[in-house]
């Protein structure tokens, strides 16, 4: 059952005061404006027992993300599809607030979010990933360990994501005598679109983007959008537990676009070099 | 891509719909004797049962808050509420949709009212066919007015999508898997503010504002709906539900 709690960060008094004081001046604890995202760095190919691997830091935040490939069964449904799923998992490495055991609804949410920025964008073509329709077909495992949490986990959780996709390669499987067999070859995914998500959070009457876990522990309510790379808009989730106005959602679908484009080229010059 | 059709040459939906119709929405409150508050909703075929408990002792006691009430959802689908029956162990959807639906009510109940109380909100879905989250949201917003809670706004909720590359209003089960985009909010009208946005597919920028803006406007029919219910039950049939009648009865 969903219930509401204190964020486990208690901001102290004045730093709380502090950063309050700051938001009215457009000025963050950090030094940042409010539509200032931290600092991203990605290396990518850093698990080499994996497919394909990630490890994003976005300020403090810090993910790494996996893949493995595997045939299985399509779902049910989707018998023209290979099969995409994301997992997520804060580890308790991340923060003193997280604890051992099986993933709370935030994690859920985080989780299936990040999922759906990544499916419903048609990020890899998953009609490419059947071996056998309706019997044997691609499964891409994405799994991701947050292991240091400093907010916007949302945003920090979809980069690697995207990361790993971009640059894994795909194992070549084969049926002979209606048996997979491993070719040993590799071949490149069939990605699409680079799916960019953008998180905002409200203070008050403020809009920041990209935030800390302080900043996080005072906020009302939390908006993360996706775009692609033709600048659609792919997933919205509104969370936490307060509200927004229509022009509030417009101003930062708006930003999300923009962000999200730089955000695009800049994963896309990380993995040049 | 050979796209399913479904806005035929007239511009009606598959089920008989025009484009800006919503489904026959039914609203009873006060259907459960022992619960707080309660409400039925059918919604298109979506047939769902909301009780509210509270404010009531917060079990575990560690639980409680000293400053505010806790607030706890819980979404669930019946197993035979779907075409295959669905395992009755709440999925990772269902803890999901129990979350947001949580964060879309909570802006409206005046926690601050009930310290050291939880009210608890239990949305059952019998018969699902798409929009449940929403039907779900404009129930229980009904059944905690019912419970007598302390609220700024109702809650009204409905979803709008893109279907055969239309904006189309109130999205249902076929929409859903066939169509490109289907996008739910929850609303406070008389607030202005909005509490539940979510969107899978895809919409470019002008469908984007579109989209929310037609899905405003359905949350303000919606919203018609429930303010309706709610005075028939507590004002009985035979008033008009104009505003000066219900000066009246303030008076």
């Amino acid at each position: 059952m969903s219930l509401s709690r204190k964020s486990p960060i208690i901001l102290e008094y004045l730093r709380k005061r502090q950063m309050l004081d700051l938001l009215t001046t457009g000025k963050r604890l950090d030094g940042r404006n409010l539509d200032e995202l931290r600092k991203l760095e990605i290396d990518f190919d850093v698990i080499k027992k994996a497919d394909g691997s990630a490890q994003v830091k976005l300020g403090n935040s810090e993910v790494i993300a996996g893949i493995k490939v595997e045939t299985g069964e399509p779902f049910e449904g989707l018998e023209h599809k290979g099969a995409l799923i994301v997992t997520a998992e804060v580890l308790p490495t991340a923060s003193p607030f997280i604890e051992p055991g099986p993933p709370d609804e935030d994690t859920i949410e985080l989780a299936r979010v990040v999922d759906r920025g990544i499916r419903e964008s048609e990020m890899v073509d998953l009609e490419k990933l059947v071996l056998i329709h309706g019997k044997i077909v691609y499964t891409i495992f994405v799994d991701c360990s947050i292991i240091n949490a400093d907010g916007n986990l949302f945003d920090a959780t979809s980069y690697a994501v995207i990361s790993a996709l971009t640059s894994c390669k795909l194992p070549i499987f084969e049926i002979q005598d209606d048996v997979v067999i491993n070719t040993g070859n590799k071949k490149d995914p069939p990605i699409t679109t680079l799916p960019v998500s953008i998180t905002a959070i409200k203070i008050g009457d403020t809009i920041l983007l990209d935030p800390t876990s302080e900043e996080e522990s005072c906020m009302e309510a939390r908006i993360t959008i996706t775009t692609n790379s033709n600048g659609e808009y792919t997933a919205i989730q509104k969370g936490s537990t307060g509200s927004f106005t229509l022009d509030q959602i417009k101003y930062v679908a708006d930003i999300a676009r923009n962000k999200g484009e730089q955000i695009r080229e800049k994963i896309k010059e990380l993995m040049k070099s | 891509m050979n796209e399913t059709i479904l806005i035929d040459e007239s511009g009606k939906r598959t089920d008989g719909r025009s484009i800006d119709e919503l489904r026959e929405i039914k609203l009873t409150i006060g259907v459960l004797k022992k619960a707080n508050g309660s409400a039925f909703i059918e919604f298109g075929k979506n047939k769902i049962i909301v009780a509210v408990y509270g404010p009531r002792e917060v079990h575990p006691k560690h639980m409680a808050q000293p400053d505010k009430c806790v607030l706890r959802c819980r979404y669930h689908m019946s197993p035979f509420s779907t075409d295959t029956r669905k395992n009755p162990a709440p999925s990772r959807r269902e803890i999901e949709i129990s979350k947001v639906i949580r964060e879309a009510l909570e802006p409206a109940v005046v926690l601050e009212d009930y310290p050291r109380a939880a009210i608890d909100i239990f949305v059952e879905v019998l018969q699902a066919d798409g929009g449940s989250r929403c039907a779900g949201i404009t129930a229980a917003s009904v059944a905690l007015a019912d419970a007598g809670i302390n609220m700024r706004d109702l809650v009204a909720a409905c979803a709008a999508g893109k279907i055969n590359n239309k904006i189309a209003l109130d999205i249902n089960d076929v929409e859903d898997k066939e169509g490109s985009a289907d996008m739910p909010v929850a609303y406070l009208p008389n607030l202005e503010q909005i509490t539940l946005l979510q969107l899978d597919g895809i919409l470019n920028k002008s469908q984007f504002t579109e989209c929310l803006e037609k899905a405003l406007q359905g949350c303000k029919m919606v919203y018609e709906i429930q303010r309706k219910a709610l005075m028939e039950k507590y004002f009985g049939n035979d008033l008009s539900l104009d505003d000066e009648n219900t000066e009246e009865i303030k008076e």
